[in-house]
């Protein structure tokens, strides 16, 4: 039971995680709380759907191999990356300098328009997502890790290193480590500040949609509303971490998904949710900034 | 009232910023009436010692004294009740709200009015608003901001923001006045006229201890003069005494010429 | 990297940009759009959209050749706008704005149909809301997701208080808002001292854990089902019932709300609160102490969210968890934003525009929040400060001041 929980948890938590590290990245640059992120998430899921039937409709090639997953993934990566960077360019950039709620209600407005837009264009009800891991599995003693779970741990691993490398080896990721310090002074020194942000927001982006991709094989089914839920969860993941700092955002969904699972699990399923608040208050109280947070002391 | 305890007295007063002392063991002593200058290098922990002292940021050790009273653990706003009010080295002031409103958020702390007498008004309350406005167009006359009550603080010219300040921390009725390089970013005649005002605050029985580069200035109002670097206390003493010190000449050799 | 990127050169000319824009939204809406079965696979609806984002920037481009350069000329006429009516605003005496507007708020209804008045009831309650979140977020600049906690505080205890207990409007009015404060202090207690995004979420947080606990307590709350059979209000043995005697009540309590926030704003308090919205290290050296004004701000804040959710009870005689998502705070957040934050003819503006278009908008009936949604950017974009906003303000924050990275790199 208590292992089942853990595995559980911690798949639920590297989706968390991937979400979440979209939200603290933004975060870490221009401190907004991009709150249309969930939704990116949510049209990565659609994306799955759509390619899926795409190719059964096409018949190129067998919707069930693993191709056909590939192509999915890149989908939804390429077209929420997209859509992240338009999102940018049109709902915040014009905002730069404004106070700082302009852009957080801007980031609402975007978060209900692309919800009702993929309502409209897809309609309200749920879908069913392609199963592509029916039945795999490794049997441990009191548990058992799905096919899927495992491919959901190792793809979220995967994109937090490449993330990492992105980072910390890149020309780019300087540029936006630059940029997340002191803004003005990477706009000073020559760092085409633009454009960072727009990668960042195409970096988040792209996580976001793969996130999509595995919750929706995960849970089977997915409708326009998931990117709501799943963007608070997340944002809590972020801010539990310390928000802005990237590897906060790792921890924070992993302890996320854990707290969920084993309190749906010991506690009550129906006060999952109120218990990932309240851990997220307490730690607050404690740690002001989050578990990784630095402590802002007051600049005089 | 010659208390023989001065007003205010720090102890040992040290500051760690991680593994950085920013100052160490430093004591100083203000005394009831009088100006006191504290001067230093860029960095010698002039305005880490103005932290200490109003409770923005707790000292690591040490204590500090006022009226023979430890301030420890103290939270600004409390300091700032007990009588000691202070000035910012870059501006701070409210934006968004009036010259007027700036001087009469400065005496928050001297009023009373809750929130049933905000919605109800009573006569005690009127009252009080009328004394608060009249009190602050008092300071604004006094620091020679008369006629701008009504501007956006933002609106304000350089120079006279920095009076407003001034006018914002004396609203507070302080006994002791920290003046965080009042004379920063201001011309020769704006400095002159700054010196004026601060002998008027000194006038009134407040005393006054200042940060400030500017020599000339520092030195021809302060009665005493203590001298940091790199977190120590070098010197202290009248005016000469300190500009004859040869540590001080050592300390700002090549940075600045004392006396310029 | 993107399209747009890559062909800088292009991007220059206005007419290629409009191109490119269209060819690059058809994109966009092209994979959620087609449909696999229809015949081009539904090619028709990404056409629409391409089409539509051209003419937009062709709409856009001619206004704004017409009025001077970029999207300057809406801006500018919206900026005009708003500034004619702060400064009328300004202007007038208070009390004489008021008086007209509580002219027209009394005598309007009159003239009305039974719909017509719910939707003003409905402007009433929302305009009470946001003038409470206004103390929060506007006057004080704390930034509060869950403000719907405390209407929903306020709207269960009457529900509640009347089914089981028995107790009348009247009694759990004052008692509602009073329970609603108590709830934003125990709250605010150990949240205030967090920067401004960590309060945010965690009143995001508290907001959900309200609403999931009234939708799981089943033997309080009949979970998802709600409370049926509120009793309606009563004055002196008359009950309240018809949209229009409801319309007056809402408006009594509106007319309080706006004395009372009006009164704090041009107090001792008042002025704590902005002070500390605009530099709290300056406020605290002042000797405000940061704590209580923020404890004070949130409990007023909660207080008439409280009395709020008391009279929501009463009108709808029905109440169920569903009415307090997190998108009502979203709602009334915005309200507080668009209408111009601390201005209180700002925000009754920005309660009134937020309920009103919508209705205006059913037409359009499956579209309405797509257009709501859409219409939120724009308005943020165009006029950032919201509608009667301080138009000074913009002077500083605007992005002219800050440094143009091109201009550098």
């Amino acid at each position: 039971m208590l292992l089942q929980q853990l595995i559980n948890g911690l798949t639920l938590g590297s989706v968390y995680a991937l979400i979440a590290l979209g939200y603290t990245m933004v975060y870490g640059i221009i401190e907004l709380i991009n709150f249309a992120h969930g939704e990116i998430y949510m049209l990565g899921a659609y994306m799955g759907i759509v390619t899926f039937g795409l190719l059964s409709t096409l018949h190129l090639i067998s919707p069930d191999s693993v191709v056909a997953l590939l192509l999915m993934m890149v989908v939804a990566m390429l077209f929420c990356g997209a859509c992240g960077v338009t999102m940018e360019r049109v709902a915040y950039r014009p905002l730069r300098g404004a106070s700082r709620l302009s852009p957080l209600i801007s980031a609402l407005g975007v978060s209900i328009f692309l919800q009702n837009f993929v309502m409209l264009a897809q309609g309200p009800r749920d879908k069913g997502f392609p199963n592509l891991f029916a039945g795999g599995g490794i049997d441990l003693p009191g548990a058992r890790i799905s096919a899927i779970q495992i491919f959901i741990m190792a793809t979220s691993v995967m994109m937090m290193i490449g993330l990492q490398l992105l980072v910390h080896r890149t020309k780019i990721g300087k540029a936006m480590r630059a940029t997340a310090q002191d803004m003005q002074m990477a706009c000073m020194v020559g760092i085409n500040v633009d454009r960072v942000i727009s990668v960042t927001f195409l970096v988040g982006s792209i996580l976001a949609g793969v996130a999509g991709i595995l919750v929706g094989m995960y849970y089977g089914l997915i409708n326009f509303f998931i990117g709501y839920i799943a963007g608070i969860k997340a944002f809590t993941a972020a801010v539990l971490g310390g928000i802005g700092k990237i590897q906060g955002a790792m921890l924070g969904g992993l302890l996320l998904g854990l707290i969920e699972s084993l309190g749906a699990g010991y506690i009550s399923s129906e006060y999952k949710d109120v218990f990932a608040f309240a851990i997220l208050i307490v730690v607050l109280i404690f740690r002001p900034s989050g578990l990784l947070g630095e402590d802002i002391s007051k600049r005089v | 009232m010659s208390a023989p305890v001065p007003l205010l007295e720090t102890r040992k007063l040290s500051k760690n910023f991680g593994g950085l002392r920013a100052i160490d063991n430093i004591d100083l002593s203000v005394e009831t009436d009088e100006t006191v200058g504290l001067i230093g290098p860029n960095g010698a922990g002039k305005t880490t010692v103005f932290n200490c002292v109003t409770g923005m940021s707790p000292p690591t050790s040490g204590d500090i004294l006022y009226r023979g009273e430890s301030l420890a653990g103290l939270r600004p706003d409390q300091v700032t009740a007990r009588g000691i009010s202070r000035t910012f080295q870059n501006i701070r002031l409210f934006r968004e709200m009036t010259v007027i409103e700036n001087v009469m958020v400065g005496s928050h702390c001297r009023a009373r009015a809750g929130i049933l007498g905000a919605v109800f008004r009573p006569k005690a309350v009127v009252k009080e608003e009328e004394e608060l406005a009249a009190k602050a167009l008092g300071l604004l006359r006094f620091v020679g901001l008369e006629g701008k009550a009504d501007l956006w603080a933002r609106q304000l010219p350089y120079g006279d923001q920095r009076r407003l300040e001034i006018a914002r921390a004396m609203a507070s009725d302080p006994s002791l006045l920290l003046l965080d390089e009042p004379a920063c970013g201001m011309n020769p005649q704006e400095t002159i006229a700054l010196m004026e005002l601060i002998r008027l605050i000194r006038d009134r029985g407040i005393a006054v201890l200042l940060i400030e580069h500017q020599m000339k200035m520092i030195m021809g109002i302060s009665d005493r003069l203590v001298v940091l670097d790199h977190g120590t206390k070098i010197a202290e003493g009248t005016a000469e005494a300190v500009r004859a010190d040869p540590a001080v000449i050592g300390a700002y050799l090549g940075k600045e010429s004392i006396g310029a | 990297m993107t399209t747009p990127a890559r062909s800088v050169a292009l991007i220059r000319r206005p007419l290629s940009r409009i191109v490119l824009a269209s060819l690059w939204f058809g994109l966009l809406s092209l994979p959620l759009m087609m449909e696999s079965q229809a015949p081009f696979f539904g090619l028709r609806r990404p056409l629409l959209v391409s089409a539509g984002v051209a003419v937009i920037g062709v709409l856009r481009l001619a206004v704004s050749r017409r009025a001077g350069s970029g999207a300057g000329g809406v801006q500018r006429a919206l900026g005009a706008t708003g500034r004619a009516v702060h400064h009328l605003v300004g202007q007038i005496d208070r009390r004489l704005l008021y008086a007209v507007g509580l002219a027209a708020a009394a005598l309007i209804p009159l003239g009305l149909n039974r719909y017509h008045i719910d939707i003003l009831t409905q402007v009433g309650i929302y305009v009470t809301l946001a003038l409470g979140l206004n103390i929060v977020v506007g006057l004080a600049g704390l930034l509060d997701l869950g403000y719907v906690a405390f209407y929903a505080v306020g709207a269960y205890a009457y529900g509640l208080l009347s089914t089981r207990v028995g107790l009348s409007f009247w009694e759990v009015l004052p008692l509602g808002a009073l329970l609603a404060a108590l709830f934003g202090v125990l709250l605010g207690i150990p949240v205030l001292r967090l920067r401004g995004d960590y309060l945010a979420i965690v009143t995001l947080g508290f907001g959900e854990m309200i609403r999931i606990t009234l939708n799981n307590w089943d033997s309080v709350t009949r979970g998802p089902n709600g409370i049926l059979g509120i009793a309606r209000p009563k004055i002196l043995g008359f009950t309240i019932s018809t949209p229009i005697q409801y319309y007056y009540l809402i408006l009594a309590l509106v007319l309080l709300t706006v004395f009372v926030v009006e009164r704090l704003n041009r107090s001792r308090i008042g002025r704590a609160w902005t002070a500390m919205r605009d530099d709290d290290v300056a406020a605290e050296a002042m000797g405000i102490n940061l704590v209580k004004t923020k404890l004070l701000a949130f409990g007023l804040g909660a207080t008439w969210a409280g009395s709020a959710g008391v009279f929501f009870a009463s009108k709808m005689t029905f109440i169920s968890p569903e009415s307090f998502t997190f998108f009502e705070s979203v709602i009334i957040l915005c309200m507080v934003v668009l209408g111009g934050m601390g201005s209180v003819p700002g925000v009754i503006l920005g309660a009134a525009t937020l309920v009103i278009l919508p209705e205006i908008m059913r037409q359009f009936a499956l579209y309405r929040m797509l257009i709501f949604g859409g219409a939120m950017v724009v308005m943020m974009v165009m006029r950032p400060q919201g509608l009667v906003g301080s138009p000074r303000r913009k002077v500083a924050l605007g992005p002219k001041d800050r440094p143009r990275p091109t201009a550098v790199s």
